[in-house]
C-alpha cells in the first residue's frame, strides 16, 4: 500500500549537495610526480596559473616566459651579463606547477617541491593569498624563493625577518600611488573620481591606495562613486550605469583578466569611457585585444617597467625577439616579472661564490641576493627594500591608442616615475607613507 | 530620479540574461529531476563557440554583420543538439532512476569533464567577439545610455520565455511533458514514450543552456570559468522561482535582477548578499518557491 506524505520533493535533499558543490568551483589540478633528481642540474619549480580564470592573461604568458628564459640560458643566448651557460654554468631543469587551487594546496605543492622534488629554487606565485601562505613555509625549509608577480603590502609585514624570500615584483601600492601621479600630471583638472574594483582584498586594497593617494596628490579630488562586484562576474551593465550617473571624470580600476576585458567592451559601448578617462592598472596586459573596442586615451600601466613600459635594452630585445619567434606575440607584463624574477634568481646564484658548474646553497645564494642590484629585462632592479628581499623600480603608466591601418594597439604619452618617488621606505606601512604625504619621495 | 529608471533598466537588462541561463536548469529539473550542474559547462561550450566562430568570422571581414548574428545562433543550436544528445544517449539513459544526489554528482563529474574538455579544445587564452556587442550601437533610455544588444536580449528573453509557455501549455506535446512532470509513472502507463521525453527535454534544456552563453558571448571575455561561474546563479534563481517552473525562473530573475541593481546604485556593498538575501527570503515563507507545487512523495 502507498503511503503519502507531504513532502517538499527530494530536491531538499539533492539541492544543499548542489549548491555546495557549485560554490565549491573547481580546485582541480595535478601533482607533478616525485622524482628526487641530483643529476647536477639546476632544478627550479615554477609555480604559476596554468587553469582557471588567472591562466590566460598572466599565467600562461609567465609560463612561456620561463619556457624561453630557461631554454635561451641553457644555450647561452642571452647577452651579458646572463651569457654564462645555465645558472652557474649547470644545466637549468624546470618543474612547472599550476597554481590553481587555493593557499593550502599550494602549500602542500611548495613542500613536495622542495622536499620531494628537491629543486634547488622555486619561482612563482600571482596570488597574494599564495605568497602569504608560501612565505613562512619557504624560510621553515629554507628554500630560496623568488615571487614574481603577487603584490600584497603585508608580505614583509607578516615575514619581518625574510632569509630565503625574495619578491623581484612591486608592491601593490606603487601602482596606485603611480596611477595618481600619472594622473596629476596628465589631468590636473580633474575633479569627479569613480571606481570599480573586484571584491576582494586585491580590489579594495588598491581601492584605497589610490584613494588615499589622490587626497594627498590631487587634494580637489572628490570619490563619487565605488562599485566593488563580485570577481569574474563578467557582466557589469548595473555598475556602469552607476557609474555614468554620477558622471565622473576619472574611472579607477584595478580589475584584471577577463573582467578587465568586459569591462572595457561594455562601458566603451555605453559611452562611459567617452564621458570619462578611464584608469586601468592591470590595463597593459590586454594590449593586443582591445582592438577598436577601448578609446583612444585610455591610461593603463603594466605594474611596473614591464612588457610595452619596458625600456630598450639588450636584455629586452632579445627576450622580445625570441619571446616573439616562439609565441607570435609581444610579451605582456606578467612575462617580463617572470623573465626579471628568472635573471634575479640567476644573478644571485652565479654571485654566491660556489665553483662553477655547482649548485650553491639556498642561504648562500640568499646572502648574494640581499640588496643586490641586478640588470633586467625591465632595466636595473635594486632589491632596496623589505632588507634588501624587495625590489624596487619605478612605475610608467600610458595612454592607450589604436592604429586602425595596422590593427595594433600601442601605449603613447608614456610617463616614467622613479621607484624613490612611488615606494614606501622601510620602517613604514604605504598607508601611513600615503597618509604622511610621501615623506622623502624623490620625484622628478 | 535617473536612478531609478537605471535601477529598472538595469534590472530588466540582468533579469533577462538570468532567465536565459536558468531556463535550460529549470525545464530539465522540472521533467526529469535532475538537478543539472554540467549547465553551467552547456553554457559556457555556447559561449566558446560562438566566440570562436563569431570572432573569425568578423576578424576576417567574411561578409554582411546579420550572417553574424545568425552564426551565433546556428553554432548554438549545433553545439546543444551534438551535446546534450551526447550526454543523454551515451551517459544519463543509464542512470535514470536512480537517486537525485547520485545525479547531481554524475553532472559535477561531467562539468569537471567538459571543463578541461573545453581547456583542451578552446586553451586558456580568452576569446573576444565583441562585434555583434558592437555593432548593435546605443540608444538613450531616459537620460541613460544603454547598450542596444543588451535591449535585444530584453526581447529574446520575452519570446523565449512566452513560446516555452505556450509550447507546455498550449501544445500536444506540451500536454504529454506536463503529464510526465505530474506523474511520470502514470503517463508511462498511459503510453507515454517516457524516455523520449526525456532525451528531448534534456537536449531542449542543453540547447537553451549554449544559446545563453552564445548571446553572452559578445559582451563579456570568454575565458576558462566562465561556466562554474554562473551556476550558483542560475540555482538561486530557479530556487526561488519554484524548481522546475518556466513562469517561477522568470520571476525569480525579475526579482533578483531588479534587487540586485537597486543596491548597486543605493547600497553597493549589499549587492552580493542582496541575492541570496532575496533566495532566503523567499524559502523562508515558501520553502517550495514562489511556483514550486508541494508535492506528495511516494513511499
Amino acid at each position: 500500500m502507498n503511503n503519502y506524505k507531504k513532502s517538499v520533493s527530494h530536491s531538499r535533499k539533492a539541492l544543499p549537495l548542489a549548491l555546495a558543490i557549485a560554490m565549491a568551483g573547481i580546485g582541480a589540478g595535478s601533482t607533478g610526480a616525485a622524482v628526487a633528481a641530483e643529476n647536477g642540474k639546476f632544478r627550479v619549480g615554477v609555480v604559476t596559473f596554468l587553469s582557471g580564470p588567472a591562466a590566460g592573461p598572466f599565467g600562461e604568458p609567465s609560463a612561456n616566459a620561463a619556457k624561453v628564459l630557461v631554454e635561451g640560458l641553457n644555450q647561452g643566448k642571452l647577452p651579458a651579463p646572463y651569457d654564462k651557460l645555465g645558472i652557474n654554468g649547470a644545466e637549468i631543469e624546470m618543474v612547472i606547477i599550476d597554481e590553481a587551487g587555493g593557499a593550502a594546496k599550494q602549500v602542500e605543492e611548495f613542500r613536495n617541491l622542495v622536499q620531494r622534488q628537491k629543486v634547488d629554487a622555486v619561482v612563482g606565485y600571482i596570488s597574494s593569498g599564495d605568497c602569504l601562505a608560501i612565505a613562512p613555509v619557504a624560510e621553515e625549509l629554507g628554500a630560496m624563493t623568488v615571487f614574481y608577480d603577487c603584490g600584497t603590502s603585508q608580505l614583509f609585514s607578516e615575514d619581518k625577518t625574510p632569509q630565503f624570500v625574495f619578491r623581484t615584483s612591486l608592491d601593490a601600492a606603487v601602482d596606485n600611488i603611480g596611477a595618481a601621479r600619472y594622473l596629476a600630471k596628465t589631468r590636473p583638472d580633474a575633479v569627479r573620481v569613480g571606481g570599480i574594483q573586484q571584491n576582494y582584498a586585491w580590489g579594495q586594497d588598491s581601492w584605497n591606495d589610490f584613494t588615499l593617494s589622490m587626497a594627498q596628490i590631487m587634494p580637489k579630488s572628490q570619490v563619487v562613486e565605488s562599485q566593488m562586484p563580485k570577481v569574474f562576474q563578467g557582466q557589469y551593465g548595473a555598475e556602469i550605469s552607476a557609474l555614468s550617473v554620477k558622471r565622473p571624470d576619472i574611472i579607477h580600476s584595478s580589475f584584471w583578466g577577463g573582467d578587465m576585458e568586459a569591462l572595457v567592451l561594455q562601458a566603451n559601448s555605453r559611452g562611459l569611457l567617452e564621458d570619462a578617462t578611464a584608469v586601468l592598472t592591470c590595463g597593459e596586459s590586454a594590449l593586443a585585444r582591445y582592438k577598436d573596442q577601448a578609446p583612444n586615451g585610455m591610461i593603463i600601466g603594466g605594474r611596473g617597467p614591464f612588457g610595452a613600459f619596458a625600456p630598450e635594452n639588450a636584455l629586452n630585445t632579445w627576450f622580445t625577439q625570441a619571446y616573439q619567434s616562439a609565441y607570435k606575440a609581444a610579451p605582456t607584463y606578467p612575462a617580463s616579472k617572470m623573465a626579471q624574477a628568472i635573471l634575479g634568481l640567476k644573478f644571485a646564484a652565479e654571485n654566491a661564490k660556489a665553483e662553477a658548474g655547482t649548485i650553491p646553497a639556498p642561504l648562500e645564494m640568499a646572502k648574494a641576493f640581499k640588496g643586490a642590484t641586478f640588470e633586467s629585462v625591465s632595466g636595473t632592479v635594486q632589491m632596496a627594500r623589505a632588507g634588501g628581499h624587495q625590489a624596487m623600480q619605478g612605475i610608467a603608466y600610458g595612454e592607450y591608442h589604436y592604429d586602425a591601418a595596422s590593427k595594433q594597439g600601442s601605449v603613447q604619452n608614456v610617463i616614467a616615475f622613479a621607484g624613490e618617488c612611488v615606494t614606501p621606505p622601510d620602517g613604514t606601512t604605504a598607508h601611513d607613507w600615503i597618509k604622511a604625504g610621501f615623506p622623502g619621495a624623490q620625484c622628478n | 530620479m535617473l536612478s531609478l529608471y537605471a535601477v529598472l533598466i538595469d534590472g530588466a537588462i540582468y533579469a533577462s540574461w538570468l532567465f536565459l541561463v536558468a531556463a535550460g536548469l529549470t525545464v530539465i529539473y522540472g521533467v526529469m529531476r535532475i538537478l543539472n550542474m554540467a549547465h553551467g559547462s552547456f553554457y559556457a561550450i555556447g559561449a566558446y563557440a560562438a566566440a570562436s566562430l563569431v570572432g573569425w568570422y568578423f576578424n576576417n571581414g567574411v561578409g554582411p554583420v546579420w550572417v553574424g548574428y545568425l552564426m551565433m545562433l546556428g553554432c548554438a543550436l549545433a553545439a546543444g543538439l551534438v551535446v546534450g544528445l551526447l550526454i543523454e544517449r551515451g551517459l544519463l539513459r543509464f542512470m535514470y532512476g536512480r537517486d537525485e544526489v547520485l545525479m547531481v554528482i554524475i553532472t559535477y563529474a561531467l562539468l569537471l569533464i567538459l571543463e578541461d574538455a573545453m581547456k583542451m579544445i578552446w586553451g586558456v587564452n580568452p576569446y573576444f567577439a565583441y562585434q555583434p556587442y558592437a555593432e548593435m550601437g546605443r540608444s538613450v533610455l531616459a537620460g541613460l545610455k544603454v547598450s542596444n544588444y543588451d535591449l535585444m536580449l530584453v526581447g529574446v528573453s520575452l519570446v523565449l520565455g512566452l513560446g516555452l509557455w505556450l509550447w507546455l501549455e498550449r501544445t500536444h506535446q506540451g500536454k504529454v511533458l506536463r503529464a510526465v512532470i505530474h506523474d511520470r509513472e502514470v503517463a508511462l502507463a498511459m503510453g507515454v514514450n517516457v524516455r523520449r521525453v526525456f532525451t528531448l527535454v534534456f537536449v531542449l534544456g542543453t540547447v537553451l543552456g549554449t544559446l545563453a552563453g552564445a548571446l553572452t558571448a559578445p559582451a563579456i571575455s570568454v575565458a576558462p570559468g566562465i561556466g562554474v561561474e554562473i551556476i550558483v546563479l542560475a540555482f538561486a534563481v530557479v530556487v526561488i522561482g519554484g524548481m522546475g517552473s518556466i513562469e517561477g525562473a522568470a520571476l525569480g530573475a525579475l526579482l533578483v535582477g531588479l534587487s540586485r541593481a537597486a543596491a548597486v546604485h543605493y547600497a553597493p556593498q549589499f549587492e552580493l548578499f542582496v541575492i541570496y538575501g532575496v533566495m532566503a527570503l523567499v524559502l523562508a515563507v515558501r520553502p517550495q518557491g514562489l511556483f514550486g507545487r508541494v508535492l506528495a512523495r511516494k513511499i
